[in-house]
């Protein structure tokens, strides 16, 4: 029992989840533990961990990022009305590449600037506030390409989201920023002081407001990064990126451990969550099923994620 | 009525109750006093239905009673008046009383009969001298009222037991008479009560018996008369407190910490001047509403401020930010703990390193030096006094209300304040506890810390004050010093408006 009760409690409870769903699955699904299915799949996991590790640190603030997808899509639009050789604004000149980025993680901060502002100053309760800007913005990533991708990417930029290294790379350094962020700065300690309790916070003589707005420039800045990755990985400027993504995100963070009431989580546990989803996607697509079905299943597994922090948190209370 | 058998009860493999045994009789008003931690709420979550023992059973008039739910508990005639209230403002009275079941015009239909719901709340409205009527919306009443509703609540399912669990903490002294007027009309319907309180002297008046708890176990069980108010302190404590008031040998300094000019905010506080000294401790008080919390409020930052001035060392503090007054030297612990003292799930040792963190932060990404600040938390926990057994990653809401209210002592003295304002130190926390805090309060000010004490209980203000304000209606009514305390001056000032001469 007590043996039970630690493996339930511990982090690492959704790392040992992957590895028996690994293991349980491999005899089953035929190129499953591959060499490049695995390349695969952490070619997929590896932008879906930036954008929720970025959305980790808006829960643990106690709010809600709705708009990270929406941001992807805006992100990867400009990205390619500034790049692509064949209607870019830039188009061929050696600047296309690092004003492209600056561009795509300026706009993404941006986004999250407003979320913030809406948040902190205006009062909106954060799920309101960034579930308007999601519409709006996927609505002009939408218009400004009139629903067409783009495409002719220089292949300077294709290569950082195609080399598995290079993506690697960025996405490591991304996710461990965050992780040093959250555990070994001011920031973090406030951040998870905020969520617990705010007004307490206030009266501790935490800068609040100002943290709780960074948080939401993060956690665009961190979906702008996700963006350069996905839309050098599939070579288009595309205004519907990410678009069935957003569940995916909010769900591996739970999986993770991060609790939606805000003062909870890690990076570590969003990492095994998002690996945790990724596996199940890609062992359910090689046995054929199809995309709805995968849905259902996903649901399910995120619901039951729910359902074991409420249990661990009875734990926790000792009752 | 009800009998205690043997209950036994452990949180985290530590025992909260070790085998309590006692027995209420029908129609006996049976109060039960004891330190926080030593298992009071606890053994009432068990009769209640909220908890299930470990060990030992309960006996309902001869029949074992093990309750699975609070709705069980209500089957057996059993209700608990919580001491957070467990009402819903956005409801009728009526809707209130009957939340638990509401009465059907027949078995079939899935409809409430609200007629009979509204004459069964007028009947007991009227019972209990209610002068609302069944549709008023609770959020209306006020705490004391919301108490009567309670009460109506247990009248409405017949209790015949009813636990009062610290029922006058959010009271003013003449709803408490009420409470205390009617809970002598149900013993008279022979109605049987368990009061818990720390208010001792409530305790000896209303009970007939009183069982004192310490460490999970039942010290002590005798009729009031033979438990007079010294013994069932040492017994609570387990020691002999000779003096709750521990003797401050320092004067106050010169030197003024504290300047506070003609501060005025429309409804809430008016042309309020006075100078805290350095190594002072001025109390202030006034009854609920006074002003007296927002005052703190506002010197704090917390609440806008609309003319006068406020100096910390000199120093102009209106228009800063309670960040920016606490940069200066400004500490404040809030009268309510749970919503504003405490992030109540995290770690002991956050909490306690909140306010000083920018101290042990270094750089331009500001890396907190996890040395530093864990050297800072031990060296408090022991000033402090923290209890011992306390880790520093558990969960502060595991500690006991006083072990609380150190830990935000601990978090505001870490910061080294030049000016503290407490806003009632000691609510609902127990005697060993509160004398932790008086011994602190001193030990700032010997240090030359100057110390605003505000606090409902005048007795602690004379025995730890240098001087005390009264406030009443937003407006200071007078001003006594430690050689005039007399507690008719303050009472006086507090509660009449001609201001004594």
């Amino acid at each position: 029992m007590n043996f039970v009760k630690r493996l339930f409690l511990s982090e690492y409870l959704v790392l040992g989840l992957c590895v028996v769903y690994f293991a349980a699955f491999t005899p089953f699904t035929p190129g499953f533990a591959s060499w490049s299915n695995l390349q695969t799949i952490l070619a997929y996991c590896l932008p879906i961990l930036v954008v929720s590790v970025g959305l980790t640190l808006v829960l643990i603030v106690g709010g809600i990022d709705l708009s990270v997808t929406s941001v992807i899509a805006l992100a990867s639009v400009v990205g390619g009305k500034i790049m692509s050789a064949d209607e870019g604004w830039l188009a061929g000149s050696p600047w296309a590449i690092p004003v492209g980025l600056f561009a795509m993680l300026l706009v993404s901060a941006v986004v999250g600037a407003v979320n913030g502002v809406a948040i902190t100053i205006g009062r909106i309760p954060a799920f309101i506030a960034t579930l308007t800007t999601m519409m709006f913005v996927s609505g002009l990533a939408i218009w400004l390409t009139l629903s067409r991708k783009i495409g002719g990417l220089p292949s300077g930029f294709v290569m950082l989201g195609q080399n598995l290294w290079i993506v690697a790379a960025i996405s490591g350094g991304a996710i461990l920023l965050a992780h040093v962020a959250l555990t070994k700065t001011l920031y973090g300690k406030w951040l998870y002081a905020i969520g617990h309790n705010p007004r307490a916070a206030i009266v501790s003589g935490v800068p609040v407001g100002r943290v709780t707005f960074f948080t939401y420039v993060f956690s665009g800045l961190f979906a702008g990064i996700a963006a350069i990755l996905f839309t050098a990985g599939l070579e288009t400027g595309n205004p519907e990126m990410a678009r069935d993504n957003l569940l995916d995100v909010v769900g591996a963070v739970v999986i993770g451990g991060t609790s939606l009431y805000g003062g909870k989580g890690h990076v570590i546990g969003t990492v095994f969550g998002v690996l945790f989803l990724a596996l199940v996607d890609n062992s359910l697509n090689l046995i054929g099923l199809n995309f709805y079905t995968i849905a259902m299943v996903k649901g399910g597994v995120i619901l039951l994620a729910a359902f074991t922090d409420a249990l661990r948190n009875r734990f926790m209370a000792g009752a | 009525m009800i009998e205690f058998v043997n209950i036994e009860k452990s949180f985290f493999g530590v025992k909260v109750l070790k085998g309590v045994s006692f027995a209420v009789k029908p129609g006996q008003t049976v109060g039960i006093v004891g330190e926080n931690g030593a298992g009071k709420s606890t053994l009432m979550n068990i009769l209640g239905g909220n908890l299930q023992p470990d060990a030992g059973e309960m006996r309902l008039n001869g029949q074992p009673y093990a309750p699975k739910s609070p709705r069980a508990a209500e089957h057996a005639r059993i209700a608990f008046i919580h001491q957070d209230l467990n009402l819903f403002g956005n409801l009728s009275i009526a809707e209130n009383l009957f939340i638990g079941g509401f009465p059907r015009p027949s078995a079939w239909l899935p409809f409430i009969d609200r007629r009979k719901i509204r004459e069964r709340t007028s009947e007991l409205l009227r019972d209990l001298q209610l002068p609302y009527g069944p549709d008023t919306l609770v959020e209306r009443l006020s705490a004391g009222e919301r108490q009567l509703v309670e009460i109506a609540k247990a009248l409405a399912i017949d209790a015949k037991l009813i636990i009062f669990d610290e029922p006058t903490t959010s009271l003013t002294a003449r709803e408490t008479e009420r409470l205390f007027a009617i809970m002598a009309q149900l013993r008279e319907r022979g109605i049987a009560m368990l009061y818990i309180s720390h208010s001792l002297g409530d305790v000896l008046r209303l009970c007939d018996e009183i069982v004192v708890l310490r460490d999970g176990a039942v010290v002590g069980n005798a009729p009031a008369s033979e438990l007079p108010m010294e013994r069932m302190i040492a017994l609570m404590v387990g020691r002999e407190i000779t003096q709750l008031f521990p003797q401050r040998d320092t004067k106050p300094e010169e030197g003024i910490a504290l300047d506070v000019r003609g501060v005025s905010q429309p409804s809430v506080a008016r042309n309020i001047t006075f100078q805290l000294h350095r190594g002072e401790v001025l109390g202030v008080a006034g009854l609920m509403g006074s002003g007296r919390s927002e005052l703190a409020r506002i010197l704090f930052g917390l609440d806008p401020c609309a003319a006068g001035e406020i100096r910390l060392n000199g120093q102009l503090l209106n228009g800063l930010s309670p960040r920016e007054r606490i940069q200066r030297g400004l500490a404040f612990l809030t009268e309510d703990r749970r919503m504003e003292g405490l992030c109540m799930e995290a770690a002991i040792a956050d909490n306690a390193a909140l306010v000083a963190l920018p101290r042990f932060a270094r750089g331009l990404f500001g890396f907190v030096s996890k040395k530093k600040s864990r050297g800072a938390v031990r060296n408090i926990r022991e000033a402090v006094k923290l209890t011992a057994s306390a880790r520093d990653a558990q969960p502060v809401k595991t500690l006991s209300g006083g072990n609380q209210q150190k830990v935000v002592l601990a978090k505001w003295l870490l910061n080294e304040p030049k000016v503290f304002i407490i806003d009632e130190p000691t609510r609902g926390i127990d005697v060993g506890a509160k004398h932790e805090v008086y011994r602190l309060i001193n030990e700032l000010a010997a240090r030359g810390t100057g110390v605003l004490m505000i606090s409902s209980e005048v007795e602690e203000l004379i025995g730890m004050c240098d001087r005390i304000l009264v406030m009443r209606r937003g407006e200071i009514r007078d001003t006594v010093v430690a050689s005039e305390f007399d507690r008719e001056r303050i009472l006086r000032a507090a509660l009449h408006d001609k201001a004594p001469a």
